[in-house]
């Protein structure tokens, strides 16, 4: 089963990664995980625990913010993925798409699109143009317009369409609910989720919003302070106090403010 | 027509193509910039450095041939051929390739993330740099370039605008000189190639998508590295029209590379970002330098031509700082 994560084949594995930016700044300490081939993984935490971090030293877009992974070792299908540029791992079927969207805002939708397949050429790139506008109908209407002009959630499929132009086995996809509303979350994580069953395409999801991250995702790993303090499938994470208490604002007792947390218990329980 | 006319009409059409000039190597400018936000004070010198190359590869000349002479004592500046034009515009082609290539590989990937003003002083570096490099490898004599280029004013339009004047009036016709209507032809065309290749190619595409977001282009797979190689070349062959332009009008002399200040208005007036922009900018500078000095030049005691671009471009810097085309800074509510 997919909910077991690991009795799959995995596809990725990041081995007790350490990642230093500016050769200074200690971002990651050990960050350990892996990715079985189609299934939704999801990376859980708040701000600054290393989510985007992680993602980018698997895509190797480290390099261009003077990042580097200085321990530990990540792997695709068996082989290191050390010295691959963005580029050669788009090739090999591993691509971003990067937290805040980051379309080309001068660029039509339809232009953006087809900047996803940059990688690649011929007859098929039409078919899968054609692949995406059905998974997102409404960027088939405003094929013509310019990204920029178009609204946070066009963006964002406009991003997750680029992406899969490029026909990927494996999307890292950093937060994808960022500064949308509700609803426009559910009808992108829904299309993930249908991308995951219908294309076979592997996620790896990078996501704040804990709550609808753990109803999509199979298997979770919730990330502190650049440590992985705790992984499972995603129903048990759900059922988890702690998580429930951290992270859904949920305890025995009911709904309950955050700072009303126990935050010695939550200390000694990342400490053990 | 009144003869008043005739003249505004003859000053204005020289302007027009003066503009070209300016406009081929505002275009330059703006490709590098949008692509890399490198604002590239070389480009000036660039042209310059394509017209030496040009003429020393036409005439045979022998590259570095006073250092080869002064230090092994021989005596070799010619290798004893003449090549035509068009295999001399080819190969100058291949050089201003190499050159972009090596710019990127030695200069600016190292400078990746660096702030604009860096990049720039890099530029003017870059600038003295392929200066001393054009007058070590060809020598820093004035040369004429001559690449069959038409010279001299047209007869056909002297002879057809003698009529228009009125009857009995002292008029000769307009001066429009050859090389002018050539130059615009072939800005004309490669403006539109350029923009042909940006809007519809694939490899124009991705040079619109850097300058757009250089982080999502990595992320989709693009090669930051192979597009600016090809901007820099792109750039490198308007460099190579430009300089041949200006070349064939006033001799291939190291005051060329002084048409980047000239320029400099020009991008003011059309926006640094704009191809389109680019152009028109270089024509109204063009014209109204050109039609200024008609019609106020002898009030003012003449000269006008040297500050009037930059008085313009301070008045647009006021009232229109992203200039007439300037990218529209997208911004959602």
């Amino acid at each position: 089963m997919l909910d077991a994560g690991h009795t799959e084949e995995t596809l990725l594995e990041v081995n007790n990664i350490e990642v230093i930016y500016n050769h200074v700044i200690l971002v990651l300490k050990g960050v350990s995980l892996s990715v079985p081939k189609g299934g939704i993984t999801a990376l859980l935490g708040g701000n600054g625990a290393g989510k985007t971090t992680t993602l980018k030293a698997i895509s190797s877009l480290l390099q261009s913010e003077r990042g580097e992974v200085t321990k530990g070792s990540i792997q695709y299908r068996g082989e290191k993925l050390e010295g691959f540029d963005p580029a050669g791992l788009v090739k090999k079927g591993v691509i971003q798409v990067m937290e805040g969207r980051h379309c080309f805002e001068h660029l039509t939708v339809e232009e953006n699109l087809l900047t996803g397949a940059y990688t690649r050429s011929g007859a098929e790139v039409a078919r899968d143009l054609e692949m995406v506008y059905d998974y997102f109908p409404r960027l088939r209407e405003r094929r013509k317009s310019q990204a920029g002009y178009t609204s946070g959630g066009e963006q964002q499929m406009v991003a997750i369409g680029r992406a899969l132009m490029s026909r990927p086995e494996t999307i890292l996809l950093d937060e994808p609910s960022m500064g949308l509303a509700p609803q426009l979350v559910e009808e992108i994580f829904g299309i993930v989720k249908s991308l995951n069953e219908n294309e076979g395409v592997t996620f790896l999801l990078a996501e704040q919003n804990t709550n609808v991250a753990l109803r999509y995702a199979h298997y979770g790993y919730i990330l502190e302070s650049g440590r992985i303090v705790m992984d499972g499938p995603a129903a048990e994470l759900r059922e988890n106090p702690d998580v429930k208490e951290f992270y859904l604002g949920m305890s025995d007792e009911g709904r309950k403010s955050f700072r009303d947390v126990r935050s010695y218990r939550r200390r000694k329980r990342w400490l053990s | 027509m009144p003869v008043a006319f005739l003249n505004f009409m003859e000053v204005t059409m020289n302007g027009l193509m003066a503009g070209v000039l300016y406009a081929l190597v505002a275009l330059g400018f703006v490709l590098i910039y949008k692509a890399s936000g490198i604002f590239n004070y070389a480009q000036g010198v660039m042209a310059l450095f394509s017209a030496l190359t040009l003429v020393g590869i036409m005439e045979g000349q022998v590259p570095f041939s006073h250092l080869i002479n002064a230090v092994l004592g021989t005596e070799i500046h010619h290798f004893g051929w003449h090549i035509n034009a068009f295999f001399g515009i080819l190969f100058t082609m291949v050089v201003m390739v190499a050159l972009a290539y090596c710019v990127q590989r030695f200069v600016f990937r190292h400078l990746v993330g660096q702030e604009p003003i860096i990049l720039f002083m890099a530029t003017i570096g870059l600038a003295y740099f392929m200066e001393g490099l054009g007058d070590l490898m060809w020598g820093s004599d004035i040369k004429t370039l001559d690449v069959g280029l038409p010279q001299g004013g047209s007869f056909a339009i002297e002879d057809l605008t003698a009529g228009w004047a009125a009857e009995g009036a002292r008029y000769y016709g307009m001066y429009i000189d050859n090389l002018d209507m050539v130059a615009t032809v072939v800005a004309a065309i490669l403006v539109i190639a350029l923009v042909l290749f940006a809007q519809y190619t694939k490899q124009g595409r991705a040079m619109r998508a850097v300058a757009d977001d250089h982080q999502a282009a990595l992320s989709v797979g693009i090669s930051l590295n192979f597009i600016w190689v090809l901007v820099w070349s792109l750039a490198g062959f308007v460099a190579i029209v430009a300089g041949v332009m200006w070349g064939a009008k006033s001799g291939v002399q190291f005051s060329l590379s002084l048409i980047a200040l000239k320029a400099l208005p020009v991008l003011m007036l059309g926006g640094f970002t704009s191809i389109p922009g680019a152009i028109v900018g270089g024509l109204i500078i063009g014209v109204g330098e050109k039609l200024f000095e008609y019609q106020f030049g002898p009030m003012l005691g003449g000269a006008t031509e040297n500050w009037f671009a930059y008085v313009l471009a301070l008045l647009f810097l006021v009232f229109r700082p992203q200039g007439l085309f300037g990218e529209k800074i997208i911004e959602r509510v």
